[in-house]
């Protein structure tokens, strides 16, 4: 089907939002509440439309998309709703982008340059709330929440850890973590998906925070999480050739099988591979002692022992651990040396442990 | 897994027996509290250890350590005595239902009460739950198949899953959770004494032939050993050890022998990215590269092939894993591909489960093996209409305890497995900074019963002691051991929960018995003291 959108005729499916279409074509809306992982939450208004035939303004991420819709995205009404709700999230938090680790990946910084915001028209004086740093993976800061509810209904309902939730009333009201416990005190298992839904900087990592790299300056990559068979697929941050930090790959979410979710090994634990520990060069033993070796001292010597084994004792004498933990290509590669150059059938791996 | 993960999305009940999920499987956890919470899924927990999934259980059925034969073949005496049973499927899909169903006579709710200690009243809820609830689901891991008797415990987990029709079903299936990113892949590809890629035997003439024709080289016909058997044979009929990415000296059972053997060989090469335990008795450790720094395919526990593109370039005189061996192979006169694509093409080439997938299709997602044609979308679940061997066949089980049971000398169960901080031998968590704050060491969980009895705090120093060792560690005191258990995390090498596991195997898989072994606790002082 289509619709037409500020002018432009858009192509759309049955059960797609008016915000879905608009984004496919790659018109912008802004929307706080709404992320595609926790769903429409009616909360925001910043995702306002005009359609024809419709009274009123209608809330995007809510509508379903009809054949032959006229849809504006940028009508006085619009505008001056999408602005009066940045003006009141201005009031009332302290967003302050220059020392924001979420400057230039934060959703309500977007939707302020779009709307040419150049100062909040009210200011609210208030005492700061200090940050929530007590759990290692994470830190929240409560000024620049906006209460857009996505991490709650991500916590309770899509990884279902059930443990941020609003609590208090009014001007008083915010997320907590169970009764009101700093995050790192309280049931969370650090799974990060409150970060990974999180449209500002209230919720970030601690990782390119300790490194002084912000999310945007790093380059992202797609891999395989090495712990579980999940599988989950995984984003990894890296800049000049290091590790910053790890997020879960949105891209088609819903096709992968982590569905953009992780635990806290996948999220935290894959600074390993800039380990000072990481062995860098071969080693062979010599009286005694492991000590440094050319490649071509290493593999001369294990051609030679192993030549020496299989005339000896026969290829039988000899066996192979092969890795649950390298690809594909290497498991193979490795079966065909034990079986076709070795000549045993000697080959195993971790499977059973 | 006969299914895919987000297949529990449409289970009307799932039986996970022997899996602490949300630990071990974290993000495939929630899938499946998703399932109950919104989609109305009914739970059945089979677990020794209060796990954090019974909050989301119907029904928690608590068995004593290694009694899973009868726990689950009392569930099938019930439903067949009750006529729950899948009739038609049984008759149409399976053979052996007669001799099957004899053996099931054994397990009335009264024995499988006295031997597992689950109440009969609460078997014959799970019984009707599970049978009466519609598209039934069973997720498994170690905790099935780690025992002397693990062919059964699974065989059992097939026997309930069939009659109850739940196989070759979207939404059901039997689905042992893999605990590694590529223990699947590691087993597609061949990396088992006993088959070539795809699980072509080794004593099929025809696919030895296939191999050597594609190999040019003559091959063994033989099956060869598993790593539980080549272990205690170092130094006696093995003689050179090559261990890729593999800890024996902290993942294997009764670690004083694994030591031992290792030692007599003529010669260890270890290929790896850190000096592991292992490492240090080797005599050449080759430094190859984390997944980071590699491009290649990993396959998921529901058969999902997935692309993997470097992220770091490798520095340091460390090579591709890939490389390394190609180079040994070229030192032998083998001339292996140099790329991981010109490897993937061999084993298309050489698997024709695999055939279909290439490099491009799987760019932003993978397919799930079966894939026999670069058309075929992969498949979701596997046996749909009919089985790779025609009928499933239904065993009967005859009832085995564990290897060995608790007695006056050493009066606790003993289990050991994984936490949710830390994974394997710990030689990447542990290295990782944050996982390293939250869970610095190991300890013993066990329960405030025995804690009192022996007067042992939460934070007390204490000695886990078995017929092969003993270890020192922490005690943490916590109802999540059932009394007269407790359960000890094989991450920690300096604790290591291996010195004190039995190596008694099971007779089929050579899988070690992990989680059940007779140990007792001595205090050694209280904490800080």
């Amino acid at each position: 089907m289509h619709l037409t959108i500020d002018g432009r005729v858009v192509d759309a499916v049955a059960g797609q939002t008016v915000l879905d279409a608009a984004r496919a074509a790659g018109i912008y809306i802004p929307a706080l509440c709404y992320h595609p992982k926790t769903g429409k939450a009616g909360r925001c208004r910043a995702c306002v439309v005009e359609v024809d035939g419709l009274r009123g303004l209608k809330e995007s991420c809510a509508l379903p998309v009809k054949d032959g819709m006229v849809v504006h995205t940028a009508t006085p009404k619009v505008m001056e709703t999408r602005r009066m709700v940045v003006d009141l999230l201005l009031a009332e938090g302290h967003h302050n982008c220059i020392s924001c680790q979420a400057n230039s990946s934060c959703e309500l910084q977007d939707m302020v340059y779009h709307l040419g915001v150049e100062r909040p028209s009210f200011l609210i004086e208030s005492e700061p709330t200090p940050q929530d740093l007590s759990s290692p993976g994470i830190m929240r800061e409560a000024d620049k929440c906006i209460h857009c509810g996505r991490c709650v209904e991500a916590c309770q309902n899509g990884v279902v850890n059930e443990v941020l939730a609003f609590a208090y009333r009014g001007s008083h009201a915010r997320v907590v973590c169970d009764d009101d416990l700093p995050m790192g005190d309280s049931t969370c298992v650090q799974c990060g998906e409150c970060v990974q839904v999180c449209p500002v900087g209230a919720l970030v990592l601690r990782q390119p925070r300790e490194q002084k790299i912000r999310p945007h300056e790093t380059t992202a990559t797609r891999i395989t999480c090495p712990y579980c068979g999940v599988g989950c697929q995984i984003d990894l941050h890296t800049r000049d050739n290091r590790y910053v930090f790890a997020m879960a790959h949105e891209n088609q979410w819903e096709r992968q099988p982590n569905k953009a979710m992780l635990c806290i090994k996948g999220r935290f634990g894959l600074d390993f591979v800039d380990s000072p520990d990481r062995l860098r060069t071969p080693l062979v033993r010599r009286d005694g002692e492991l000590v440094e070796a050319s490649w071509d001292e290493a593999l001369d010597l294990v051609a030679e022992r192993l030549k020496a084994a299989k005339e000896q004792h026969g290829a039988d004498s000899i066996g192979f651990f092969t890795s649950a933990k390298v690809s594909n290509e290497e498991n193979y590669a490795l079966g065909r040396f034990a079986r076709a150059v070795i000549g045993t059938n000697n080959i195993d791996h971790c499977a059973r442990l | 897994m006969t299914n895919s993960m987000d297949e529990v999305l449409k289970a009307k009940v799932i039986l996970v027996i022997g899996s602490n999920t949300t630990w071990n499987h974290p993000v495939f956890g929630s899938l499946l509290k998703q399932a109950v919470k919104h989609h109305g899924a009914r739970l059945i927990v089979c677990d020794p250890r209060r796990i954090d999934l019974v909050d989301f259980a119907d029904i928690w059925l608590q068995q004593r350590n290694g009694s899973d034969v009868a726990l689950l073949s009392g569930l099938q005496h019930i439903i067949l005595r009750e006529g729950w049973e899948a009739a038609d499927y049984i008759r149409e899909r399976t053979e052996g239902f007669e001799e099957y169903r004899k053996a099931l006579e054994f397990y009335t709710p009264e024995k499988v009460e006295e031997l597992t200690g689950v109440k009969a009243a609460d078997l014959e809820a799970a019984a009707r739950l599970f049978a009466t609830s519609g598209v039934g689901a069973l997720y498994y891991c170690m905790g099935i198949t780690q025992h002397s008797h693990g062919v059964d415990n699974v065989k059992a987990c097939v026997n309930l899953a069939l009659i109850t029709g739940n196989i070759g079903v979207e939404g059901g299936g039997v689905n042992p959770l893999r605990g590694q990113n590529n223990v699947q892949g590691a087993c597609d590809m061949g990396g088992l004494p006993n088959v070539f890629t795809g699980y072509q035997p080794v004593t099929n003439p025809t696919a030895v032939e296939k191999f050597s024709k594609y190999w040019n080289a003559p091959l063994s016909d033989k099956v060869g050993m598993t790593l539980t058997q080549m272990i205690p044979e170092c130094g006696e009929k093995i003689h050179a050890l090559y261990i890729l990415g593999e800890n024996p000296m902290v993942s294997d059972p009764n670690l004083h022998h694994v030591e031992e053997g290792l030692r007599k060989l003529d010669f260890l090469v270890v290929q790896d990215i850190f000096v592991t335990e292992t490492a240090l008795l080797a005599d050449v450790v080759l430094p190859g590269v984390t997944f980071a720094e590699k491009l290649g395919t990993f396959s998921n526990t529901e058969r999902r092939v997935q692309l993997s593109i470097p992220a770091i370039k490798p520095w340091g005189n460390v090579r591709q894993d890939y490389e390394i061996i190609a180079d040994l192979a070229a030192r032998f006169g083998h001339a292996f591909p140099r790329t991981p694509e010109g490897l993937f093409q061999e084993i298309r080439d050489l698997t024709p489960s695999y055939a279909g997938i290439t490099y491009d299709r799987i760019r932003e997602v993978g397919i799930q093996w079966p894939c026999p044609t670069e058309e075929h979308p992969g498949t979701r679940f596997l046996h749909a209409g009919k089985f790779a061997r025609g009928l499933a066949l239904l065993t009967p089980i005859a009832y085995r305890p564990p290897a060995e049971e608790p007695d006056v000398e050493y009066d606790l169960v003993l289990s050991t497995g994984r936490i949710y901080e830390h994974f394997h031998t710990g030689s990447m968590t542990r290295r990782s900074s944050i996982l390293d704050a939250v869970v610095k060491t190991g300890h013993v969980e066990l329960h405030p019963d025995e804690a009192r009895k022996l007067g042992i705090a939460s934070g007390d120093r204490v000695i886990v002691a078995t017929r092969r060792g003993r270890i020192e560690t922490t005690a943490m005191v916590t109802e999540r051991v059932a009394r007269g258990s407790i359960f000890v995390p094989f991450h920690f090498a300096e604790a290591a929960a291996n010195t004190l596991t039995n190596d008694a195997l099971d007779p089929i898989a050579k899988i070690p018995e992990f989680k059940v072994c007779a140990a007792r606790l001595e205090r050694v002082s209280s904490q800080g003291g």
